[in-house]
Parts: C-alpha cells; structure tokens; sequence
C-alpha cells in the first residue's frame, strides 16, 4: 500500500481552479544529530487552495507539526520551497498574511481577554479605538462577549484558546494555521469547539490549515485530509471530503462520515507500515 | 481588599467564603483580616513575654550590684520592678523604648535633631535616592545582559564579587573618596545604598525578561513583532511580577546601606548616627529606639512597594 509522494502533485488541481494560497515543492527539512541527521520532512509536495479546511494527520513524529512550522515561517526549510499567497513564507509572515494559533492558548496574563485579541491590532499599528471594536467583534464571534474585562486565568481551557482564535483572527488573516489546537481539552469541549470552528469556517471561507492526530476531528472538519507518515515523514495519501458544509456532529454516525474515517484509518496503518 | 496583599499564590490567600461563613460566622472580609492580624498578634505576645523575661536575666545582675549592694535582702517583685526601669539597661523593657520614641516624637517638632522623625526623614531620603539609582542601575544591567549574552558571561561573575565585598568595608573607602571631592551627606550614602539595591535587581529581572515561553515568544514572532515591541509588550510586563519581590528586597538592603553610610560620617543626622551617639555614651534605650524606627521606616518602605505593585501588575496574579 506504498503511494509514492509524486502522485499527489496532481490532487491539488482535481476541483476548482482557485488560487493556491500554500504551496509546498520539494520541502525536506532535517535536523543535525550526533551521527546522521534526523529527517523530519522529506521531499514534501503540497498546494493549499483558497477556502479549503485542510487536515494534516499522522502518528506523532510525522512532521505534521513541523510543515506547518516550516509555512509559518517558525522553522526553515533544509531544501524545496514554499510560498504562501505567491510569496516566500518569510515574506508572508512580514506581511501578516497568516494567524497562528498553538497548542496552548498562550494569552498574556497580564492582560485581559479583551487586551490579548487588541494585541496583534496593537502590534499592527491600528489605534486603540479600531482595535477595541474589532476585538469586541471577534470575542463575539467566537461566543464569549461578556467576558472581555475577565483576566485568561477567570476562564476555563476551553475559553481560553477561544479567546487564542479570536486573537488569531483579529487582523482578518486570508490563512488561518492550527496546531492541534484542541488537543489538551477533554472530548466533550472539543466536540464542541470543533463544531464551532466549523461554523466559523463555513461563514468565513478562510483557509485553514489544522494539525490533529484525532481521526473523527479530521475527518469531520476538513474538506481535504493530509495523511502522513513517520521516519522520514512524507505525505501518505490526500482524501477528498464530500461531507455537506453544514454538518453537525450528528453526521458522525453516518456512512458517509465513517467511510471517511475508515480510509483515513487505512491510511495511517499503511503509513505505519514504513 | 485583604487577600490583595497576600502572596500571589491561590493556594497561600484564605479560602473565599469557607467554612466560617458557612456556618454563620464573621463576614468573610472580617474573617480574612482576623486571619492575617492574629496570628502577628499572637508572635507579638509571645516576642513580648520571651523580652520582659529576658530584660529581668540580662538586667538582674546590675540591679543587683548598684541598687542592692548594702542590702542584705530584697524581694523579688521589687528587683524585677528595677530591672524594667533602669537608666542604661543591658536590655530595656519595650516599654521603655516605646516612651522614649513616643517622647522623641511628640515632645519635639520633626525638624529638630532630637526627634526620632527627624532621623527616620535624613535615612530615608538616603535610602530612597539609593533604591532609585540602584533599582535603575539594575533594571539597565538587566536589560543589557539579556540582550547581550557576552555581557553577561563579562559582568556577572564582577556583580556577585561585588556583592561579597563587605558593605561595613566599602563604606567608608566610598565616604572618604567622595569627601575628597567634597560630596558629603546625602550623596555618599545613596550611593552605598545603592550598591547594595541594585543586585536583587539585576538578578529577579534577567529572570523575569527571559521568563516568556517559546509559545509566547513565537506569538510575537507570527505578528512580526519588531524586537523593541516585544520588548514592551511581552518581555517587561512578563518581568514585573519577578521585579517586584526584588524591589522589596532591594529597599529593605537600601536600609541598611543607608544606615551603614551614616556610621563613619561622624555620626551627623540620621538612624545610623543614632545608634552611633548612643553607643558612645551608653544609651542602650536611645540605641533600641533607633533600631525600633529603622525596622518601622523598613515596613512602610516595602508596603510602600506594595502599593505600586497592587497599582501595576493588577491581573497580573494567576
């Protein structure tokens, strides 16, 4: 069940003709060890088509967390290239092309929910005023008005990495980038947070790169999974969804849902198989 | 507004609303000042009992040898009376020292050099024009050896052998250098002060600058933050609440400088000079009453602290 990376080039052009707003050629990247050097990312190629809700799932190792480091512009590649919205990834990070939201919520505790969404509005030069409205829309958004006056530790896990989307999404990036961003919440959060960012996702249509390792969460919010494997880590194979836009959590007990997440399971066994 | 001045730790400040209420006791704010008075109050007593007993041991002898030399015999309550109202006690009772600050104060205007008040103003000065430059001296130091980690292999090992240098030493080595400019009063002794404030410093804030996580750090890094907004808006407010702790530590040491660097003076104004005049004529009472108003002037300098930090670093508590 070996699929070679090449043939994945050609599944980015399958749909629409959207522009690409990531594109990743040849990207390995390694670190420098005792003896050999380990490699993370080998030969990866990708193209991230505007709009899309893109999964990169695998075991950990994989270099899922490190290819969106790498378009982050938080880590640099050892060879290929990768441009976001035409430009390299260090230019786009300059441009504030991108939102980036970590595994923890990473709010400043000094600052109240409200002060840590107007940061990134502070740090991008908009006035005071602008940036209050604007974060006052966002807190909205993500459901917690009410609570922009409460410090980060008055709020739950939950709420918190909330508040981290809303901060994220502030300057109205076209690229939103998540590092299993959920994953230290407990299941029932989590479902709900994911059918929230799905919400969020189907009014705004902004492009969303998520890394997980929880097959039910990639397979109900993407519109495209990315399966990876461990040592080197490559790209496995790419599954289309075909899971209407409004879905609900309900939809995880449809076939359609579980042929999904059957594939997706298929998958990362091949790729463990390595 | 009790539990403000706690320590930052949930774990330290008393329970909200516990069982006291519960059970239908004192209001919680009443029960949270009842919780941090009484036991200051009970050690109080207990320092208390443990002086008066001791001031009859240490003092007994004398009383002995002065008052009851040609009397073959005395009762108990009559030496213990002597022994805690004696002219120049080995240790005088606390309410001798109380008396004579209370004297001190009310029975003479804060401008003249026999009011306590007017010491406690000469040393404090001192100490606050130390603490100023010290504090400043070290939050620079600070903000250098971050940003510069060559700095801090060069400064740091010279900023802890400064600090084992004796301040009993440098301070008159520091007086007599700059008298020979003729800078005396003020100056000479902010500047000991100062070398004793700024090591605190130096030391909680490279702590506090380099306390932000890799998260954090990367945050800033996703918004292309230039270095000096970093600087501002994750690195300084993430070091107040190590900065602070130290502030305190530092005024406390800025005390001590201060009164230290009035010793050699030739003992002119100030709490140091106090204890000097009355150790040279034997004025253990006068002596107390000094050491009693510098450990006062320590207490309301880092309240002092406090207040800024309860001003600053508001939400800053987790």
């Amino acid at each position: 069940m070996t699929t070679g990376h090449a043939a994945h080039e050609i599944a980015p052009s399958s749909s629409t003709a959207s522009p690409a707003v990531v594109e990743v050629r040849d990207l390995s990247v390694s670190y420098p060890a005792k003896d050999q050097s380990v490699v993370a990312l080998d030969r990866v190629n990708l193209a991230i088509r505007e709009g899309e809700f893109i999964s990169l799932i695998g075991p950990s190792g994989c270099g899922k967390t490190t290819l969106l480091r790498v378009i982050a512009d938080l880590e640099q590649a050892s060879s290929g290239s990768v441009l976001v919205n035409g430009m390299s990834s260090h230019d786009a990070r300059l441009a504030r092309a991108y939102g980036y939201v970590f595994q923890a919520p990473a709010l400043f505790p000094w600052r109240t929910v409200l002060q840590n969404v107007m940061l990134p509005l502070e740090i991008h030069g908009r006035s005071a005023e602008e940036g209050r409205t604007i974060a006052r829309e966002h807190l909205e958004r993500v459901g917690l008005t009410g609570f922009e006056g409460k410090y980060p530790w008055q709020l739950s896990g939950g709420m918190q990495q909330r508040v981290s989307i809303a901060r994220a999404l502030g300057f109205e990036p076209k690229l939103l980038m998540m590092d299993e961003p959920f994953g230290a919440l407990d299941e029932i959060t989590r479902d709900r947070l994911n059918e929230q960012l799905l919400r969020l996702w189907e009014r705004e249509r902004r492009t969303v790169v998520f890394v997980t390792h929880s097959i039910p969460e990639a397979a109900f919010l993407s519109s495209r999974i990315v399966v990876m494997s461990a040592r080197p880590g490559r790209i496995v194979e790419v599954i289309e969804s075909n899971l209407p836009a409004d879905r609900t959590l309900e939809i995880r007990e449809t076939p359609a849902f579980m042929k999904i997440a059957h594939r997706l399971r298929v998958a990362l066994a091949s790729g463990h198989g390595h | 507004m009790a539990t403000e001045l706690a320590p930052k730790t949930p774990s330290a400040s008393p329970p909200r609303g516990g069982s006291r209420s519960a059970w239908g006791g004192p209001a919680p704010t009443e029960a949270r000042i009842f919780d941090r008075v009484l036991p200051v109050l009970a050690v109080l007593a207990g320092i208390g009992v443990v002086w008066y007993l001791a001031a009859v041991w240490l003092n007994a002898p004398q009383v002995i040898e002065r008052v009851f030399a040609d009397r073959p015999s005395f009762g108990w309550r009559e030496l213990i009376g002597h022994t805690w109202s004696m002219d120049r006690p080995v240790l005088p009772a606390p309410h001798q020292i109380a008396l004579d600050m209370f004297h001190s104060i009310a029975d003479w205007p804060p401008d003249s050099p026999r009011s306590l008040l007017y010491h406690a103003g000469v040393t404090s000065g001192a100490t606050l024009l130390g603490f100023m430059l010290g504090s400043l001296l070290g939050a620079v130091l600070a903000v250098l050896i971050v940003h510069l980690p060559t700095l801090e292999r060069a400064v740091f090992p010279w900023i802890i052998a400064s600090q084992t240098v004796p301040v009993l030493a440098i301070a008159p080595i520091i007086i007599v250098i700059l008298g020979s400019f003729n800078l005396t009063g003020l100056l000479p002794k902010a500047l000991i002060s100062m070398y004793l404030c700024f090591f605190p410093v130096v030391v909680a804030m490279v702590k506090g600058l380099r306390s932000p996580g890799v998260f954090e750090r990367e945050l800033m890094h996703t918004y292309a933050a230039s270095k000096n907004q970093t600087f501002w808006k994750l690195r300084i407010p993430a070091s107040l609440p190590f900065l602070f702790p130290s502030l305190r530590v530092a005024i406390a040491a800025g005390l001590v400088g201060a009164i230290v660097g009035e010793l050699p003076t030739g003992a002119q104004a100030g709490l140091g000079a106090r204890l000097l005049t009355g150790s040279y004529y034997g004025n253990t009472v006068q002596i107390w009453s000094a050491l009693t108003m510098s450990a006062l002037l320590g207490l309301v300098l880092t309240a002092c602290i406090s207040l800024v930090e309860r001003a600053l670093v508001a939400g800053g508590k987790q």
